[in-house]
């Protein structure tokens, strides 16, 4: 027969000091674990939330991103007439070339200015991006010197707001209007025109990439095989979807480190677990003998043990999440070593992760409580009633 | 204090599974604190070597992504102070195929020059003369080399992505470099000369080799002052500088460091006060025992702290060893963070280490050591436990 988790319960709310501390302790570790996946987790929500699967992305063969990416006007013409690509309203095919550069934008926290993504597109790149709403202003117009840029963008630059100029390239742009896609990584993009840009940074012949919108999402995959093999061409096309959510390996080495502290973390508040869990055992030792003499089992003990381990875990785990709580939403923004960038999201603690560091927790608590359950079993009855 | 000492050896000693348990919860958690300590030294005040700080490195401004016009050698080399200055261009591209483990770093460098910038760098003489002398001659550090058993002669075959050629190179030389020893290098006349006519003439970045330490301060702002007028302008920092914009390209790392280390110090106040609170809550009766045999509060404080501030530097030895085996292994992690190359738990750390060590053995043992220091004889001979 199992001794009621009451029991448990009780006693851990009898030793509230050490209870609190442990817990404490474990929680900590907890919101470390927690901060790292939320933030993770946030980039990786940003990253796929950005691109259509019915969008095809064309790049240079042999590059891995539009910003090294190089597209001759020529062959955008080409690829333009391609069966498979949708209309648009007035019966243009939805492709639009574009030019994807850097700028560098400075801030109060970043006196040496963060690296943003500027993409000169043409008004069917804004069709074609249905997600694309404007929260403000409205959009640039070909051939004059303006700019839209992406919410993120408003909130990480006191300098770039509606109404105020940036200066890049060979002069100063307006900012007329605002932009937002959701979460995606958009938001932290600055939009102008193709032509304009282009001329800026004297690339007007050769542009970064193409970016197509096929009729449905099997005519997508039709198009990807028919561009990449098309030899004259020398393209290889992706859908859009794949290429953002390949950028989420820009977080890797924050993960790695977030993940090696709080491993060790965990090892360190497993030893503490453990230590609680002893003195536990040891000043409870005649109510360990009295359970046994009642007639509970060496297993019921054992488990008993266990369980409160693991539920004095449980609720440091629980402690870290609310830690955490409030981290959810803010803004930040993580270096992408695929557009040379930064990309800006919201840090997002949702159910699942904290589910992983309550896990966490427990998993920890079981390290740690099962020598000292194991000890709690062994007592032999006699020696544990009179122990004192 | 020191009278008591054998008495707290004895009293740490006399729990020894809550010692052992309680020393390598702290040891774990310090070593932690330790390397981050050490790497946020090593970012921010560490002071770089004789030759790295005569060498600075000037990019485009806007970012490292975009190059600069060759041009700008000629007008960097006259500048005041300036003992040399070289092209250095990234090269990235595949090496066998895209796998991580087959990544490293690829530069197209000016091989008349790289041996005078880096002059630190070792090379047999006759291999170096192969190198410079032959077009599609490249060198690879011995780490590198032995990492894919290459050896002299050896064909290497880079696909290019930023840029848009193939290169065949052949390896004529294995240097030494302990700052940056995975590095493959090769002729940029080779690259040069593959690349169609519209991208020639470009650089990644300028190696610049200063005469002095004083010149590095007035060269750094001479050389963006040049070109602050031109079409492309340029951003020139310290070699060291330079290493840590990668870093502060990957997030906020300071404030990431910190709040680390400020978590798991807290983590082990809470770890090592919880223990200490167990241990005196166990030996109330001692210590009226004590007290009747005439020692004074201040002798019981003593006594208890010194037994948690002993448990923690203990602790705080094992985390110090701890962490210079991590350190090791940080070492050799694939990250091309100069800083990182060479991250020991130098002196500075250590002794700080060995000082939060005992900070948090005072702190966390303060609450429990006070109130046993204040209880009154007769209650504490009456309680049971």
């Amino acid at each position: 027969m199992a001794i009621p988790l009451a029991y448990n319960f009780r006693n851990l709310v009898v030793r509230k000091t050490t209870t609190i501390m442990t817990a404490l302790g474990i929680a900590l570790t907890v919101a470390v674990l927690l901060a790292i996946l939320a933030l993770v987790n946030g980039l990786r929500t940003a990253l796929s939330a950005t691109g259509d699967p019915r969008h095809v992305l064309v790049l240079r063969k042999g590059s891995e991103a539009e910003l090294t990416s190089n597209m001759e006007r020529g062959a955008f013409q080409v690829i333009k007439f391609k069966p498979g690509i949708a209309q648009s309203k007035s019966g243009e095919p939805l492709a639009s070339l574009e030019i994807v550069t850097v700028i560098n934008l400075t801030s109060v926290d970043a006196p040496d200015g963060i690296n943003v993504t500027l993409r000169g597109l043409t008004p069917e790149g804004v069709e074609l991006r249905e997600q694309l709403k404007l929260v403000a202003g409205r959009w640039f117009e070909t051939g004059k010197r303006e700019v839209v840029v992406g919410q993120s963008i408003v909130k990480r630059f006191p300098g770039a707001q509606l109404g105020s100029k940036l200066r890049f390239g060979r002069g100063d742009w307006d900012i007329v209007g605002v932009m937002s896609a959701g979460q995606s990584a958009v938001n932290s993009e600055i939009f102008a025109d193709l032509n304009q840009v282009s001329s800026d940074f004297q690339r007007s012949e050769v542009l970064s990439s193409a970016l197509l919108r096929a009729t449905d999402v099997v005519a997508a995959d039709a198009l990807i095989k028919d561009l990449s093999s098309d030899q004259r061409l020398n393209v290889s096309a992706l859908s859009e979807k794949e290429y953002y959510a390949r950028q989420t390996i820009s977080a890797l080495p924050i993960q790695f480190l977030g993940i090696f502290v709080s491993v060790i973390m965990a090892v360190g508040s497993g030893f503490a677990a453990m230590n609680t869990m002893y003195a536990a055992v040891a000043r409870r030792s005649q109510e360990i003998g009295t359970l046994r003499v009642l007639g509970f089992s060496r297993g019921s003990i054992l488990l008993s043990f266990f369980l409160e381990s693991v539920l004095l875990s449980a609720l440091g785990g629980l402690i870290g999440c609310l830690l955490v709580l409030p981290l959810n939403g803010v803004t930040t923004g993580i270096g992408n070593f695929v557009t040379f960038s930064e990309t800006s999201f919201n840090l997002r603690v949702t159910p699942l992760i904290m589910a992983y560091g309550v896990a966490f927790a427990m998993l920890l608590g079981a390290f740690g409580g099962l020598f000292p359950a194991r000890m709690a079993a062994k007592k032999e009855i006699l020696v544990a009633l009179r122990e004192l | 204090m020191f009278r008591h000492l054998p008495l707290i050896l004895k009293n740490s000693w006399r729990n020894r599974r809550r010692t052992l348990l309680t020393i390598l919860s702290v040891g774990v958690s310090l070593c932690l604190l330790g390397i981050l300590m050490a790497i946020y030294h090593a970012f921010y005040f560490s002071e770089p070597n004789a030759s790295q700080a005569l060498r600075l490195v000037t990019r485009n401004k806007v970012s490292l992504a975009f190059p600069m016009p060759q041009s700008y050698r000629e007008k960097i080399r006259q500048i005041p102070g300036v003992q040399e200055v070289g092209i250095s261009q990234w090269f990235g591209g595949v090496y066998i195929d895209r796998r991580p483990e087959h990544m490293f770093a690829r530069f197209a460098v000016e091989p008349d020059k790289i041996f005078t910038i880096h002059g630190e760098m070792t090379i047999p003489e006759d291999q170096k003369k192969a190198f410079q002398q032959e077009r599609t001659a490249c060198i690879a550090g011995r780490p590198l080399a032995e990492k894919y058993n290459w050896h002299l002669g050896e064909r290497i075959t880079l696909q290019g992505d930023i840029f848009p050629v193939t290169l065949e190179l052949t390896l004529r030389g294995v240097f030494e470099h302990a700052d940056n020893p995975e590095v493959l290098y090769f002729s940029r006349e080779y690259l040069e000369e593959s690349l169609p006519l519209g991208r020639r003439g470009n650089a990644g970045t300028f190696n610049i080799l200063a005469r002095s330490t004083e010149d590095v301060p007035r060269i750094e702002k001479a050389v963006d002052e040049q070109f602050s007028n031109s079409p492309v302008q340029t951003k020139t920092e310290t070699e060291s500088a330079f290493s840590l914009s990668f870093v502060a390209f990957l997030g906020n790392i300071k404030a990431f460091l910190l709040s680390v280390c400020a978590a798991v110090t807290f983590t082990i106040v809470l770890v090592s006060a919880n223990t200490i609170a167990m241990s005196v809550r166990e030996r109330v009766r001692e210590v009226g025992v004590l007290k009747t045999l005439g020692y004074t509060r201040g002798a019981i404080l003593g006594i208890i702290l010194g037994e948690a501030v002993t448990i923690s530097l203990v602790g705080g030895v094992l985390g110090v060893g701890l962490a210079t085996l991590l350190a090791g292994v940080v070492r050799h992690a694939p990250a091309f963070i100069l800083q990182l190359r060479m991250l020991t738990i130098g002196l500075p750390v250590a002794a700080l280490c060995l000082l939060v060590a005992a900070l948090i053995g005072l702190v966390s043992a303060f609450v429990p050591a006070f109130q046993a220091s204040r209880i009154s004889i007769m209650e504490a001979l009456r309680k049971a436990d």
